[in-house]
């Protein structure tokens, strides 16, 4: 499969790859996918006091579309408030990237990341 | 040596042979496979395809690459009426190539309904004929562009009328048309056009059929899925490729080798009339394809012309290269009327790419010769 | 750009400088059809395509005559088993095959089961091979034909030939056998080993593509339907313009790799065996699908736990090899055959096809290991996966959500 160039360089030099501290209240872990799929991604948001995701991290096994979308969103949330973080659609990802039809599972899966690491952060914030 | 049997098969022209070979040397992936190598290979196999679309005038995903003109007519058929499930009526011609009447016989076999209709002393169906013998359970109208044996053109014209308002799909054996005049697919109105590359200077082991998108046929060769599905099996890569090098030059020079081959066939038969005046050439009132001449003699047997005149360096045949060698005469000439002595005078001439003006002269000597040999 | 090395000589073989300097002449001077009775070019032709059929016929120690030439292998498995079932259906409606089968073998079979067929598919064991007792149990008094391909296009493991044909002639059921992926890397001897139908495709063994063969047994007869209908080639039982420089290909393939498979065996198996303990000791969780004996030299099928099989292929673009995770660029399913065999999904999405050939060097080995050792260990540092194992969770005890 011909990759686009977008897809290439977030696969070639991946934004973001490693870990947050899960425990931390601050940081909100996603994660989503299933091995058996062959797509798994973990995104990991920090939120300051201020409301604003000044962090996010990302572990993902899957195909170079999961993994450039992952590393894109990590790009994309950063600097955004929770809700603007929700914002962003699988449309927009699959958009970004020019993913072909049989790669758009990859936006989707992405988006749920994004959802899944919001609503850790969100059910840690009312534990505490 | 001259070659005059390009109906049979026809030389690989020069750049057919560069195209080929530069995909033997360098293509070494599968172009089903998704890294670079295949994808180079799906590279050479997407370019020959819209060489032969461009020609065409058609989109590419209209064509279908097969191993050759046979197994194009097969998926038609078969392909046809499976997905009619082997019911209804097909109309065909009586002078269809034998790679379209063996599949009706055994589609006759499992419970098709076949008409075979006649053609009349030129060789021709008649469109009348056709409107009549159209059914309402008629699924498919198979009759062909040009005949192999004589050249002579169908009414394709009204063919494609007819079909089109009854409606039924029709499909149409181009093998020898194409590349000798050119053709307008869509102009036409056909639903399957079958080509193959070796009768007009491609490679052998590759055709093609031109299918409309909406028509269904059923997958004739099953496994891998190549061709969207629609024709299992690893590409003929090279001679796909030879293919494309031949849709590309035809699509640049098919008028004037049209005109070419129109001016020597005229030299040719005025020539053999002139020398040998009881000479019939068969459809002589039709029209057709201008590189083919098929002619009767008396008192002369065709396969032993034809053998004297390889002696004497000229390669001709009696007939359809599949069915030559056999002892019965052709059904080309049988079912124009002919009797079967007749038939059996037959010779075809047919000329091609490579065909010279002096070629053609010294075969009209050599054939005076050889037949008068024979007759004294 | 650089040149990618090529290691997947199993979906396809680059064509050898031998066997197209063999074609050449046929494309120019030698063009006749060789149908054609009437002159020269059709006889110098037809002579070159009985050589031809010489060469492959000595590869597999049959007649000549019992040589049907065809477009490939994937034709060639449609003919024999289609053209069996049809000419024998009074007789019988039953087939079995493996479930490891190359797709030409399982379509054909699936659309005969739509025509009233019966069709056992055998199970393999985690090696890969079929198990003689259970195709033995799994014989009815219907079964007319058993089809078993000599070695598998991805895990390159070797059915035991012999022991079938021995087994399908005592009870009087033909053998029909893809040998796509074995002629050339084993010895095949059809008579000793009783097969009836087999199947060949030049491509896979440095000819041109677009053509094969079909081997149909003599003594005693085996009758097909035809499936190709017209000028009767190949009598009667494929039409169809022979096309004589792919056949001459061909047959200038087989000589070649009848005379040299015994000296490429055992260079390949250096080259595999370094390519395997290269990789395999500098891994761990890794691990080879496919027994790891009965398999021929050109094959090394390797899964590595916790990185996706697709983006392991991107990390290593300079080699060209085939993923177990998208066998064909628009399914993202997980090889059947790794699944037939009781490799868990995931692990199927992480294997890798790697073929070696007659012009893989130790160069290019050593080369490999080096990509793919650091390819893994990147990927894995990416990995969620890996992370747990490092955490010592396994991923397996994980409830999934399906996605």
């Amino acid at each position: 499969m011909a990759y686009n160039e977008k897809v290439l360089d977030h696969y070639e030099n991946p934004r973001n790859v490693g870990s947050l501290d899960k425990g931390d209240l601050q940081v909100g872990t996603g994660m989503v996918g299933a091995p058996a799929c062959g797509d798994v991604m973990k995104l990991q948001i920090r939120v300051n006091d201020a409301g604003i995701i000044d962090d996010a991290k990302f572990k993902t096994f899957g195909c170079g579309s999961a993994i450039a979308a992952s590393s894109l969103v990590t790009e994309w949330v950063k600097g955004k408030t929770i809700d603007e973080a929700l914002t962003i659609k699988n449309k927009d990802i699959a958009e970004e990237l020019a993913l072909p039809p049989v790669k758009i599972h990859c936006s989707v899966l992405a988006e749920d990341a994004i959802k899944s690491a919001v609503a850790d952060y969100r059910s840690k914030q009312k534990g505490a | 040596m001259i070659y005059l049997d390009h109906n049979a098969s026809s030389p690989p022209r020069p750049e057919v042979i560069a195209a080929m070979l530069a995909t033997l040397q360098r293509i070494e992936g599968n172009p089903s496979s998704v890294h670079g190598p295949g994808r180079a290979a799906r590279h050479t196999l997407d370019d020959a395809r819209r060489a032969v679309a461009k020609w065409m005038q058609i989109h590419d995903n209209r064509i279908l690459f097969t191993s050759g003109g046979t197994e194009a007519n097969h998926l038609a058929l078969f392909g046809l009426a499976e997905a009619c499930h082997f019911s209804g009526r097909i109309i065909t011609s009586a002078i269809e190539h034998p790679s379209v009447l063996k599949p009706l016989e055994k589609l006759q076999q499992r419970g098709m309904h076949v008409t075979q209709l006649p053609v009349d002393g030129q060789g021709r169906i008649d469109p009348e004929a056709l409107h009549s013998a159209l059914t309402p359970d008629t699924r498919l109208v198979s009759i062909m562009a040009a005949n192999n044996e004589t050249g002579v053109l169908q009414p394709l014209a009204e063919i494609g009328a007819i079909c089109r308002a009854h409606p039924v799909p029709w499909h149409c054996d181009a093998t020898q048309w194409v590349g000798k005049l050119p053709l307008a697919v869509d102009a036409l109105g056909v639903d399957l056009l079958t080509l193959s590359a070796h009768k007009m200077g491609g490679p052998k082991g590759c055709g093609a059929l031109v299918v409309t998108p909406a028509l269904s046929l059923a997958p004739q060769l099953l496994g891998g899925g190549q061709e969207r599905g629609r024709r299992s099996g690893t590409e003929n890569l090279s001679g796909i490729a030879g293919f494309g090098a031949l849709a590309a030059r035809l699509s640049a020079t098919m008028d004037l080798e049209s005109q070419t081959m129109t001016a020597l066939q005229q030299r040719l038969e005025e020539g053999i009339l002139k020398t040998l005046p009881d000479a019939v050439i068969l459809g002589a009132g039709a029209a057709r394809l201008p590189n083919t001449t098929a002619l009767t003699l008396r008192r002369i047997d065709g396969e032993t012309l034809v053998m004297t005149l390889d002696l004497a360096g000229f390669a001709i045949s009696s007939g359809a290269a599949c069915s030559s060698g056999k002892n019965t005469p052709s059904h080309v000439p049988l079912a124009m009327g002919l009797d079967p002595e007749t038939s059996r005078s037959m010779v075809r001439i047919s000329l091609g790419w490579d065909t010279t003006e002096t070629a053609v002269d010294a075969f009209i000597s050599a054939f005076k010769r050889s037949v008068d040999r024979l007759r004294n | 750009m650089i040149k990618p090395i090529y290691m997947d000589y199993q979906a396809t073989t680059p064509v050898d400088p031998r066997v197209l300097k063999a074609m050449l002449p046929w494309f120019t001077e030698r063009f006749g059809n060789p149908a054609s009775r009437s002159h020269a070019y059709g006889w110098e032709a037809d002579e070159a395509v009985a050589t031809a059929r010489k060469q492959v016929a000595s590869i597999i120690r049959a007649d000549p005559r019992e040589i049907v030439f065809t477009s490939g292998a994937t034709e060639s498995d449609n003919l024999a088993i289609w053209g069996v079932a049809q000419f024998y259906r009074d007789k019988g409606n039953h087939i079995i095959t493996p479930t490891t089968e190359h797709k030409a073998v399982l379509d054909t079979c699936r659309h005969l089961e739509a025509e009233g067929f019966e069709v056992t598919y055998l199970p393999v064991a985690t090696n890969g091979l079929i198990n003689l007792a259970e195709l033995e149990a799994a014989i009815t008094p219907k079964t007319i034909l058993v089809s078993v391909m000599a070695v598998n296009n991805e895990v390159g493991v070797i059915q035991p030939l012999e022991a079938i044909g021995q087994l399908c002639r005592r009870h009087k059921i033909f053998f029909h056998c893809d040998a796509a992926q074995g002629i050339g890397k084993i010895p095949i001897d059809v008579n000793t080993m009783h097969i009836d139908l087999l199947s060949i495709s030049a491509h896979k063994i440095y000819g041109p593509k677009g053509v094969g063969a079909l081997y149909v047994r003599r003594q005693p007869r085996v009758r097909l339907k035809a499936f190709m209908h017209g000028g009767g080639h190949e009598r009667g039982m494929r039409s169809g313009t022979l096309p004589t420089p792919l056949l001459v290909g061909l047959g200038e393939a087989c000589r070649l790799s009848e005379s040299e498979m015994e000296a490429e065996n055992s260079r390949l198996l250096t080259l595999r065996e370094r390519l395997r303990s290269g990789i395999m000791n500098a891994l761990t969780h890794v691990s080879l699908n496919g027994d790891p004996v009965v398999r021929i030299a050109g094959n090394l099928n390797i899964s590595f736990s916790y990185v996706e099989g697709e983006s392991l292929m991107m990390a290593i673009k300079d080699v060209a090899v085939s993923s177990g995770s998208a066998c064909t660029s628009a399914s993202l399913e997980p090889s059947y055959v790794l699944r037939a065999m009781g490799v868990h999904e995931e692990m199927a999405h992480t294997s890798i096809r790697f073929g070696l050939g007659r012009f893989t060097t130790a160069e290019e080995i050593e080369h490999v290991i080096r990509i793919v050792v650091g390819a893994v260990n990147k990927l894995r540092a990416m990995s969620p996966l890996w992370e747990m194992v490092q955490e010592g969770i396994d991923p397996t005890t994980v409830q999934w959500a399906a996605h």
